[in-house]
């Protein structure tokens, strides 16, 4: 029974417990041991010993609980999560997707007029729905055509620039507004997009994101275009097709012989938002099954492939990068109107990094994936609102950590969209995605 | 003239401090190909735990030379010490895992660490700017003019001395570590095909750890020039520095250890001429350019070797 004795002898678990609080020790000893503070005259140190302490027996009990459960097991004993556990987590969702997806539209649809509802709740809905559409429109790049896009937040300053400069100088309307903002952002996608898409799969992420970060400094200096760092105000909101959310003669609730109540708008914004996501989610399950979404998979599994069957892989590539950047352009409109206010603070690289995440957590080319993980992580967010400046270092943390238990994201498994006699969800062990070349 | 010869000096500084960085993005390229996309922010926790380490010994201009020498040399080892540790653990923990996973994956966790990093130097060090009296000072005049617009005196100080000197001696020890050490072969054979590397006895996974702690000790030393140099350093620093350095391995050649370096004066150059001759707002809009004009031009970069593509 040698093959069932514990896998780690107490000696080593010891050595490995040592080591590990040694090392545990040389990242949090200095860094959090010995905090500096500017006094007059220059910096003094202030120690905070109990706290690197502290960090110090977090790792140290951290790895002994590993060590001698989850690691410490058997060689060939069974795995402590059951296969179909493991296996069907993804499949299970993408089964009951069927049931899932519609039930959680209705969900949507209902919200509003739900009686908990409040204005708190249908904010935060807008903001989830904003990433949800941000992170449906990157999956179009990321997801179908495996390009990883780290400069996608650049698509959606353009549309949101676009929105708040046509509708401030020139008075133009929202809904006038919306497509010229894609187009703009479709157009910066083929600007940007046609000199880099040769490029492998890093590279390409370096340079977009590079990109990202030089519209970036440009709105930031360009003070007479862009407002630079004090960005541009007084935005119009939107009206129900020409009718303003206003108290009154004339306003919305006058019009449709309603209570005058602020949420009206909130309610609208709302539907704007779930309308445009649904949007681009039914173009892109369109697209999905049309040549051009078939090349995109197909360019996304194998390039060499695909070039030698005769595909244009530039012009694929590029389709899929500006038709990307359109509807993040459309949620830049959205969201300048529903901000009323937009400087380039906004459009970091950290939004980029949140959007692709987004996406990557989810299961690339998944589009319940995006849902799951925009209300995981913009919620998780919200929870931690108390917690300002630590929640960034769990969304990190929680990055890392998703990632390495499940690579592939949350729902792995992939539909195909073409199928011989019967569609077979594929495990995502089996698929190569988003190799990006 | 002189105020060409005085950039050109400044750009030399700042072009050897993103070519320690470099090194670290080229090496782990060459080895693991991957973006370790956190290597930026190895380098400004170096830049903290000199900023740390300096402030313990109570350095200060008034210490005397030989003094101010020994005590940064000790700072050098210990912030190189402590950023190969972490350095090590980020491999250990968010990259380790995912070997032969499929390519993106470790390029998301190094975004994740990257952000962990820096939230984390946040927290425990305050997001106000530090800054370090200057602890070097002095130089000497290189060239002096005197017309009717006034005098113009060209000069290099001692920090920049500093900086170039160590620079030069630590590209040339690591040269020598990478060309004729057991250590340096296992790198390079790691490098061409780690599964033969393997087979012919190399310990891969350690020879991988050992690449990412030299990169770290690398960003370290460039972290403490960045402190002394700038007097200035805060969490964020690592995030520009890193895309820079990043650029400049990319345009030197990734994989190759003179490129990075040539890459790192490059970028120096132009950031440091684009400063004083055009505007200094759109710096980094000239490093971030010529990173997309070097991989569309010149994928393979100055001293690297076209890639070939493989079924």
């Amino acid at each position: 029974m040698a093959s069932m004795a514990l896998k780690r002898s107490p000696r080593s678990i010891l050595i490995d417990l040592a080591v590990t609080s040694f090392l545990a020790l040389a990242i949090f000893g200095v860094m959090v041991g010995l905090r500096t503070e500017t006094v007059p005259g220059g910096l003094e140190l202030q120690p905070q010993w109990m706290s690197a302490l502290l960090l110090v027996a977090a790792a140290v009990g951290g790895r002994a609980i590993l060590l001698l459960t989850v690691w410490n097991r058997p060689e060939g004993a069974p795995s402590l999560i059951p296969a179909a556990v493991r296996e069907g987590a993804g499949s299970a969702i993408s089964r009951v997707g069927k049931v899932f997806g519609p039930a959680l539209l209705v969900f949507a649809l209902l919200l509003p007029f739900l009686p908990f509802t409040d204005r708190y709740i249908l904010d935060l809905s807008i903001l989830v729905l904003t990433y949800v559409m941000l992170g449906w429109g990157l999956n179009i790049v990321v997801g179908l055509a495996g390009l990883l896009d780290l400069g996608y937040v650049a698509f959606y300053a353009v549309g949101a620039y676009s929105y708040a400069l046509l509708a401030l100088h020139f008075g133009w309307s929202f809904w006038l507004c919306l497509p010229v903002a894609g187009i703009l952002a479709a157009f910066w996608g083929i600007i940007l997009g046609f000199p880099v898409l040769r490029l492998r799969g890093d590279y390409l992420a370096i340079v977009t994101l590079a990109f990202g970060e030089i519209i970036r400094v440009v709105l930031l200096n360009w003070y007479w275009f862009t407002g630079g760092p004090d960005g541009l105000s007084g935005i119009p909101r939107p009206s129900f097709f020409g009718i303003e959310f206003s108290r009154g003669e004339g306003g919305f609730a006058d019009a449709f012989g309603l209570e005058y109540s602020s949420l009206h708008r909130i309610i609208f914004l709302y539907f704007l938002i779930l309308a445009l996501a649904l949007l681009t989610n039914y173009v892109t399950m369109r697209l999905r099954r049309l040549p051009i979404g078939r090349a995109w998979e197909a360019l996304r599994e194998d390039e060499i492939a695909c070039r030698s069957l005769g595909l244009n892989t530039t012009s694929v590539k590029l389709t899929a990068f500006a038709t990307g950047a359109m509807f993040g352009g459309f949620a830049g409109a959205f969201f300048a109107t529903r901000q009323g206010f937009i400087s380039p603070e906004s459009f970091t690289f950290i939004e980029s990094a949140l959007i692709l995440a987004i996406v990557v957590l989810g299961g690339m080319g998944s589009q319940i994936g995006v849902v799951i993980a925009s209300v995981a992580l913009i919620g998780g967010f919200e929870v931690f609102r108390e917690a300002e400046d630590y929640r960034m270092l769990i969304f990190g943390l929680a990055m890392v950590l998703i990632m390495i238990w499940r690579p592939r994201g949350l729902i792995a498994t992939r539909a195909p969209s073409i199928f011989l006699r019967e569609k077979k969800a594929v495990s995502g062990s089996l698929v190569a995605q988003g190799e990006g070349h | 003239m002189e105020y060409f010869v005085q950039q050109l000096i400044n750009g030399v500084t700042l072009g050897s401090i993103y070519g320690l960085i470099a090194i670290g993005y080229t090496m782990v390229y060459g080895i693991v190909g991957m973006i370790n996309f956190a290597h930026g922010d190895i380098f400004m926790v170096g830049a903290f735990v000199s900023l740390i380490a300096i402030t313990a010994l109570g350095l200060t201009a008034s210490t005397g030379l030989g003094l101010t020498i020994i005590a940064l040399i000790l700072v050098l080892i210990f912030a190189m010490l402590i950023a190969s540790v972490y350095g090590w653990t980020v491999e250990r923990i968010a990259y380790r895992p995912l070997r032969g996973s499929f390519r993106l994956a470790p390029l998301i966790t190094a975004i994740g660490m990257s952000i962990v990093l820096q939230n984390y130097v946040q927290i425990a060090q305050g997001a106000r700017v530090k800054p370090l009296q200057p602890i070097i000072q002095d130089g000497y005049t290189i060239m002096r003019r005197v017309d009717e617009q006034g005098e113009f005196v060209v000069q290099i100080s001692n920090m920049q001395i500093f900086i170039i000197l160590l620079t030069t001696a630590l590209m040339v020890t690591f040269s020598m570590i990478i060309a004729k050490t057991p250590l340096g072969r296992a790198q390079r054979a790691c490098e061409q095909d780690r599964k033969m590397a393997a087979l012919s006895g190399i310990n891969v996974d350690r020879t991988i750890s050992l690449t990412f702690v030299m990169g770290a000790a690398l960003a370290a030393v460039a972290g403490l020039m960045f402190l002394l140099y700038y007097g200035v350093i805060d969490f964020f620093i690592g995030f520009v520095a890193g895309v820079k350095a990043f650029t400049a391995a990319v345009l030197g050649g990734i994989g190759s250890l003179p490129g990075a370096m040539l890459g790192g004066l490059v970028i120096g150059l132009i950031e440091t001429f684009w400063s004083a001759y055009f505007s200094i707002e759109y710096k980094d809009v000239a490093a971030f350019a010529m990173l997309a004009l070097v991989l569309i031009f010149l994928p393979q970069g100055l001293l690297g070797k076209p890639e070939v593509e493989k079924v």
